[in-house]
């Protein structure tokens, strides 16, 4: 038993199922982040905790308190959302109030609580504008402050940084991070981002279809993806992602793929039990970061090796950069420290970490 | 309506501009000219009008046919003038408009925010009210106010005007609502408000706008009825378009035209202020009705 | 969109959850009663023997068969032709030629917005007795133009039994094309500018931009113009009753005239009822395809 259980929990629209039947349990103070697609079912799940939608079977459970029939206002919730949906008609204060107020807190105790959270989150200043006044940062803390006075058992979060700039969000992650770890409140927080939910949870569920791909911490969803919807969509750039085939020689599994020059790229494979496999073709993943120039290889692996092929294009990212070949016939991505001489056109040996190389099944695009 | 935001980049020269401002201008005059007429020969004798002079300015400015009209006016067997007249109007439109732009309101909000199976088609068939011709209700509203009581009456009148006004007062709001973020509402229904509370504290204090128009489209268009008006009115309780007709058709005595001119303005003035007061918000308040369905 | 949530089971939760519905339904009730309910009963009685009051002697389609018959009927409807026809083509016609006029960058547009929309702010009964004066020939236009000199100057149509209802589409038009205009106006301002830039650049002329780009997509425009239009025009009342009361004889009796005459005066009030029934259903044909294909787009 968790703090809060999403039992078996299920949503259709008449004979549309947006949500499949998905378990879900969150520790107190954990900081979960449903991570998906548009239309993967993140936010409807969310609308369900949250109690704006109904659970069409299943259950949701907050502190073991069965919560399908109870009021959003009577779950001890609160919620930020992708608008901030600040009331326009009052000002700051009286947005982060009003919750309080509607809950029957007496007004000093409520001026009280204004206080306090707008000093946490530095918009004391702001307390009497409209939010028509303010910037999108702004507006964003506003709505924090009135999660934050709420004092909930579970904060929703629902893309709150996506109508923000590129700074601004960087910005604004960091602080709802250092918020949470000052805090240490349960949060469900919704993103399309990936890197979002790699940075702020401690806990993340990937999902697609309306279906939980996978459930585990980030670096388990980094480093060990359940699929390959999963490696594809978690990580930028994403996860190269090519046929191989496996052979075994000298009792040892390789990768064995086909290259632009005609010749054919081996790759041998650290888990010994692959051999298994002999014969079969698979979908070989390994993360643009673990294909680099020689030099620039991670010194404490113990599996790297070197395949030569050709070079089709360079980009320069500054730190580093991204150089394109092509392996098992489709593009893919190596991460080369940023003053290595290569060119399109050379043939230059990709420096390949087989440690964080990653095998699936071409038919059932799950792990093997 | 887009109040001159993005006028059209098409280019045009000094010749084409010179034409297009005179025929702007013709067009100005041929819609001013009703009431220019109307005004000038509200304010000169008789005579005047009656030797050809319609459109020249008064010789002899008098306010006589205002005051005729006004106060000593026959108004079918009565010498009453059509100020009784004015003030059954008043008391016709206000209750009524205020009423049915309330209603619509929560119409409108429940359409939009609370919305339930089949709701589209009850919005449809409300809509579908405001367009029929109101001869189709004539004879049994005649009994029914009857059998209410209030035949003859001005409640009779605010009553009739309230049920035929939601149908606009719930379109207007219904589109203006469905433009207003859900995101707010649930927020609010979070933040522990209930239904009442959340239209009363979200959604009225941002319907400023809308309830003008509505209130706007309302009151001219209960003010300026005829058809009910002749249909369920006494003597007593008409509005004042049907003692303005009255005034005006009655076959006896010497047709007064001046009088029946002034007293043209006195109806046609309570919506013109309106109209030249709150002018950008009437337009596109014509524009949400007839736009959008 | 919010649903409404069902709560545990209690006379209070089932009262929240009922509430937006039990909220609603006064104002349903109404609609029901005193449209849908009082259309059934006129269309019932349009089908019964009712003379100066309702009877329920049920006579088939006897009053209709009656109705055709009428000279008078026919003559409404054959000025219903003439007037909604005339008046729908010249507010369109004007309406979208004063609406491009107005789109060229005009000063002051506001204020001649103003000046071409004020009319639609008006009583029909004070645009007819402004427009019956103005027309009479005693007094009006023709007395001021023979005041002139033009002595052999005439302009009776009002009076006029051939000419008349053209009086009628006058002040009509008078009223309601910088309505329409408006409606146009804002049609011009949605359409997206680089679509006419891409054009200029094209090649095409004004002309062309106009009559190729731009009017095709004021479409929607139009279709609402039109309903608009075509359904006061089937209304239309007050404005005959103030400008000649359906005459001179019966050379202006429209639908909603002769409806009113016969149900009220002539105590005929089952052909009275057939009569309202034809508008209602005319009115059906054009309203109701249009609130239809609007309602779906939207849900």
């Amino acid at each position: 038993m968790g703090f809060l259980d999403i039992k078996k929990a299920t949503k259709s629209y008449g004979a549309m199922q947006v949500l499949h039947e998905t378990n879900i349990s969150v520790e107190e103070g954990e900081f979960l982040v449903l991570v998906g697609p548009s239309g993967c079912g993140k936010s409807t799940l969310l609308n369900m905790i949250a109690g704006l939608e109904e659970v069409t079977s299943g259950e949701i459970a907050i502190r073991n308190q069965r919560m399908n029939e109870v009021r959003p206002a009577d779950r001890n919730i609160a919620m930020v959302f992708q608008s901030y949906a600040l009331y326009p008609n009052m000002n700051v204060a009286q947005n982060i109030a009003f919750g309080l107020e509607m809950h029957g807190v007496p007004k000093p105790k409520r001026d009280e609580a204004v206080r306090d959270v707008a000093e946490l989150l530095q918009i004391t200043q702001l307390l009497t504008r409209k939010p028509g006044q303010l910037s999108g940062g702004q507006r964003q803390r506003v709505a924090m402050g009135r999660a934050l006075v709420r004092d909930p058992d579970v904060f929703l979060f629902d893309e709150p940084l996506s109508n923000l700039d590129a700074k601004l969000r960087v910005d604004m992650r960091t602080e709802i991070k250092k918020l949470h770890q000052k805090l240490g409140t349960t949060i469900v927080y919704v993103t399309h981002d990936q890197i979002e939910a790699l940075t702020l949870s401690t806990r993340i569920a990937v999902m697609f279809g309306g279906h939980v791909q996978q459930l585990g911490t980030p670096k388990e969803i980094y480093d060990n993806p359940a699929n390959m919807f999963v490696a594809g969509f978690m990580g930028s750039p994403s996860m190269n992602l090519f046929q191989a085939k496996i052979a075994v020689a000298n009792g040892v599994p390789q990768a064995e793929f086909s290259l632009e020059s005609g010749q054919i790229g081996v790759l041998p494979i650290v888990d010994p039990s692959v051999a298994s496999h002999a014969g079969r073709s698979v979908i070989l993943g390994i993360r643009p970061e673990a294909i680099t120039d020689l030099d620039g290889a991670d010194r404490n692996s113990k599996a790297i090796h070197t395949v030569k092929a050709n070079v089709e294009i360079t980009e320069p990212a500054g730190s580093d950069t991204f150089v394109v070949s092509a392996f098992g016939g489709t593009e893919i991505t190596g991460r080369f420290r940023a003053d290595v001489d290569v060119k399109p056109g050379d043939v230059f040996p990709f420096a390949v970490n087989m440690e964080k190389a990653v095998l699936f099944d071409p038919e059932t695009e799950q792990r093997i | 309506m887009a109040g001159g935001a993005s006028d059209t980049v098409v280019r045009t020269g000094r010749t084409s501009r010179f034409v297009i401002y005179t025929i702007l201008t013709v067009f100005c005059i041929y819609y001013l000219l009703p009431l220019y007429v109307m005004v000038v020969n509200s304010l000169k004798p008789l005579d005047e009008i009656r030797g050809g002079g319609m459109l020249s300015l008064p010789q002899a400015w008098t306010l006589a046919p205002w005051s005729s009209a006004w106060s000593t006016a026959q108004i079918g067997v009565e010498a009453t003038g059509l100020r009784p007249y004015f003030l059954n109007s008043i008391l016709m439109v206000v209750p009524a408009v205020v009423i049915s732009t309330l209603l619509g309101a929560l119409n409108g909000y429940v359409l939009t925010k609370w919305r339930f199976r089949g709701d589209t088609i009850i919005f449809g068939l409300m809509l579908f009210g405001c367009f029929i011709p109101f001869q189709m209700v004539l004879i049994p509203m005649a009994r029914m106010l009857g059998l209410m009581g209030l035949a003859g009456t001005v409640p009779g009148l605010v009553f009739v005007h309230l049920v035929y006004g939601i149908g606009f007062s719930t379109l207007y709001f219904r589109n203006y609502y469905a433009q207003f973020p859900t995101e707010l509402v649930r927020a609010a229904m979070i933040d522990g408000a209930g239904f009442f509370k959340i239209f009363q504290r979200i959604m009225l204090p941002s319907s400023g706008p809308i309830a003008v128009v509505c209130i706007i489209w309302q009151f001219t268009n209960i003010w300026n009825d005829f058809l009910f008006g002749a249909s369920f009115a006494d003597f007593d309780s008409q509005p004042m378009t049907v003692a303005l007709n009255n005034l005006v058709s009655s076959s006896t005595g010497v047709k007064e035209y001046n009088v029946h001119f002034a007293g043209a303005i006195m109806a046609a003035l309570p919506t013109l202020l309106v109209y030249v007061v709150a002018g950008r918000f009437f337009v596109r308040g014509l524009m949400a009705g007839s736009v959008k369905g | 969109m919010v649903q409404s949530v069902p709560s545990r089971q209690g006379p209070g939760d089932w009262l929240r959850s009922a509430l937006p519905k039990l909220v609603l339904s006064p104002s349903l009730a109404l609609v029901v009663i005193f449209v849908y309910g009082f259309i059934f009963f006129t269309f019932y009685l349009s089908m019964t023997d009712s003379r100066i009051l309702p009877s329920f002697g049920y006579v088939g389609l006897e009053n209709y068969e009656k109705l055709f018959r009428l000279r008078s009927w026919s003559i409404a409807v054959d000025n219903l032709f003439v007037f909604g026809g005339l008046y729908i083509v010249i507010c369109c016609v004007l309406g979208l030629a004063l609406a491009i006029l107005l789109d060229q960058k005009i000063r002051a547009e506001g204020a001649i917005r103003t000046i071409y929309l004020y009319p639609m702010a008006l009583s029909f009964i004070v645009t007819g007795t402004a427009w019956k004066w103005f027309l009479d020939p005693g007094i009006g236009l023709e007395a001021v133009v023979q005041g002139w000199g033009w002595e052999s100057f005439t302009f009776d149509w009002i009076k006029n039994r051939q000419m008349a209802i053209y009086t009628i589409v006058i002040a009509a038009v008078w009223q309601t094309s910088g309505f329409v205009m408006a409606m146009f106006l804002a049609g011009l301002r949605g359409i997206d500018n680089e679509v006419l830039k891409a054009a200029q650049i094209d090649g095409a002329s004004n002309w062309a931009l106009y009559r190729r780009i731009v009017i095709p997509q004021l479409r929607p425009a139009f279709m609402s113009a039109f309903v608009v239009l075509a359904h006061m025009a089937i209304k239309s009342y007050d404005l005959v009753i103030a400008l000649t009361n359906g005459g001179p004889g019966r050379a202006t009796e429209l639908p909603a005239t002769f409806m009113y005459s016969y149900t009220f005066t002539r105590n005929q009030m089952g052909i009275g009822a057939a009569s309202a029934t034809i508008m209602l259903m005319t009115i059906a044909a054009i309203i109701v395809p249009y609130l239809w294909s609007e309602l779906r787009e939207k849900s």
